[in-house]
């Protein structure tokens, strides 16, 4: 019986898939100087996807009847760095893709600056045509490589509460903001205060030698991964890291707060792990040695 | 011609100057990244300077071939190229940081730090290709086979210079481990051309 009724639950999966399909409907293309984007809108969910004939996943995703609700886990994992740092007044997010968390955080502090930085022109015009993102008087986008911006504004002395790097996922990464070298120049955008949060890969090779390389820069981190494939986010900070305790606090306190962005951040605190669970003998990334990408395919 | 250099050293001569020319400029996008980014506009001042000193190189290597032609000549680009690698490995972030800081346009800022760090070594490097040709032709009839034999041999270098470099290299080795064996290769090669057509003109003799 439980057999039939999987069988069945398998037939309708595969059917909502099929059904779902003839729902996608592309509903602009675009080609940049580094890629073609395609925006998909199936029943309520607008995605933005890379390269579409090589399979590429979508890069970021909007529920245009739910524009407040992040759509993927990563998005939604990317904000717990803010039980770090309650109340940031000037943030960066490096890689602004279709501009969901960035909005997000501009909706949770309005007073806060942000700023936005986006390699690609064309990525920023289909966020604010398809995917409801708008520059405020706080919140601005800048089109410019990531890790020119970061030391642009080491040499103003500028300084961030709150930094997401959000520039590594797609089908290649960009090799110049892996290393030692690029995390020290953002270590040097953060004071005692701030804490930095990014969105990496949790397979492959280059695991080992990603975690070697932000241990290098900031010490002990927190490795994030929730159960299930996921990306892991590493949460990372000048003064010496909260114990799950202070961080449920901290949680219990924001949990209103996100609840409309669809972050469970009550779950988050006991995923936080310091442990070292990567081979903390191999290579760090260097701007002498950072092959990213031979690394993730090995 | 004062020394005889054998067809077989010329031939392979060509083959490690294609070769270093693309492992230069594969490792050319890692140098300039720190300072100038991964944009597309950085491959642009890469592949455009590369091109304009190889064109710079084939120019005067085959205005230099025309009067006495000789193996100690011939021998001297492949040390000039490798003592102007040395620059890139030692004065690179000294070169470009204020770069970095008079242009703000990473167009323009990765041209000209690509200008300074590689116009010479490479336009040197393209000095050895017209000369190869040079030493190896005998008459005019068989000059546009001698010539399109050089350039299967060098295109072929620089095919493997560009796999090795970016699929294997920068894995196993740093960028200044990579250019230090290019230095050397380099040096060896002159060395090699000086002490063989040393040897062949001896036995002439």
């Amino acid at each position: 019986m439980a057999k039939l009724n999987s069988l069945r639950l398998s037939l309708l999966w595969v059917i909502c898939i099929f059904v779902s399909e003839l729902h996608a409907e592309i509903i602009h293309e675009e080609r940049s100087l580094y890629r073609d984007i395609t925006v998909r809108q199936e029943n309520n969910v607008r995605c933005m996807l890379f390269n579409i004939h090589r399979f590429e996943r979508n890069q970021s995703c909007v529920n245009i009847r739910d524009q407040q609700t992040l759509h993927f886990t990563y998005s939604k994992m990317s904000l717990a760095g803010l039980m770090l740092v309650p109340n940031p007044s000037r943030m960066l997010v490096v890689g602004g893709g279709g501009g969901s968390i960035p909005m997000a955080l501009s909706d949770l502090f309005p007073n806060a600056r942000i700023d936005v930085v986006e390699i690609d022109e064309a990525v920023t015009r289909v966020a604010e045509d398809f995917f409801y993102f708008e520059e405020t008087d706080n919140m601005k986008m800048h089109v410019e490589d990531g890790r020119l911006f970061v030391k642009r504004a080491g040499f103003r002395g500028e300084q961030y509460d709150y930094i997401l790097l959000d520039a590594f996922f797609g089908d290649y990464m960009p090799e110049h903001m892996l290393t030692r070298e690029f995390l020290t120049e953002v270590k040097g955008l953060m004071h005692e205060n701030s804490v930095l949060v990014a969105n990496t890969f949790s397979r492959s090779q280059f695991y080992h030698h990603e975690s070697v390389t932000y241990q290098e820069v900031f010490g002990e981190f927190y490795n994030f991964k929730l159960p299930g494939p996921s990306n892991r986010i590493i949460i990372a900070m000048i003064r010496p890291l909260l114990g799950e305790e202070a961080l449920k606090e901290r949680a219990e306190f924001l949990a209103e707060e996100v609840r409309k962005y669809g972050v469970p951040i009550m779950d988050y605190p006991q995923y936080l792990s310091r442990e070292i669970d990567w081979d903390t003998s191999r290579r760090s990334l260097t701007d002498q040695y950072s092959p990213g990408n031979l690394l993730r395919d090995n | 011609m004062t020394k005889p250099i054998p067809p077989s050293l010329v031939a392979s001569m060509a083959f490690v100057s294609g070769f270093c020319i693309m492992v230069v400029e594969m490792l050319g996008a890692r140098i300039l990244s720190p300072y100038f980014g991964g944009s597309l506009y950085v491959w642009g001042s890469i592949i455009t300077i590369f091109m304009l000193s190889l064109a710079t190189g084939y120019l005067y290597g085959g205005k230099l071939s025309a009067k006495n032609p000789s193996a100690r000549s011939y021998a001297t680009f492949f040390f000039l190229s490798a003592i102007f690698i040395l620059p890139i490995i030692l004065l690179a972030n000294s070169i470009m940081e204020p770069i970095f800081v008079a242009i703000e346009d990473e167009r323009y800022g990765s041209l000209l730090a690509t200008i300074m760090l590689f116009f010479i070594p490479i336009t040197l490097m393209g000095m050895i290709s017209p000369y190869s040709v040079r030493l190896l032709v005998v008459n005019t009839e068989q000059s546009g086979q001698v010539a399109g034999s050089l350039y299967f041999v060098s295109t072929l270098g620089s095919a493997l210079g560009t796999l090795g470099t970016s699929f294997y290299f920068v894995l196993w080795l740093e960028i200044d481990q990579i250019l230090w064996a290019v230095f050397f290769a380099l040096a060896l090669a002159g060395f090699l051309i000086l002490a063989i057509s040393g040897i062949q003109s001896r036995e002439d003799g």
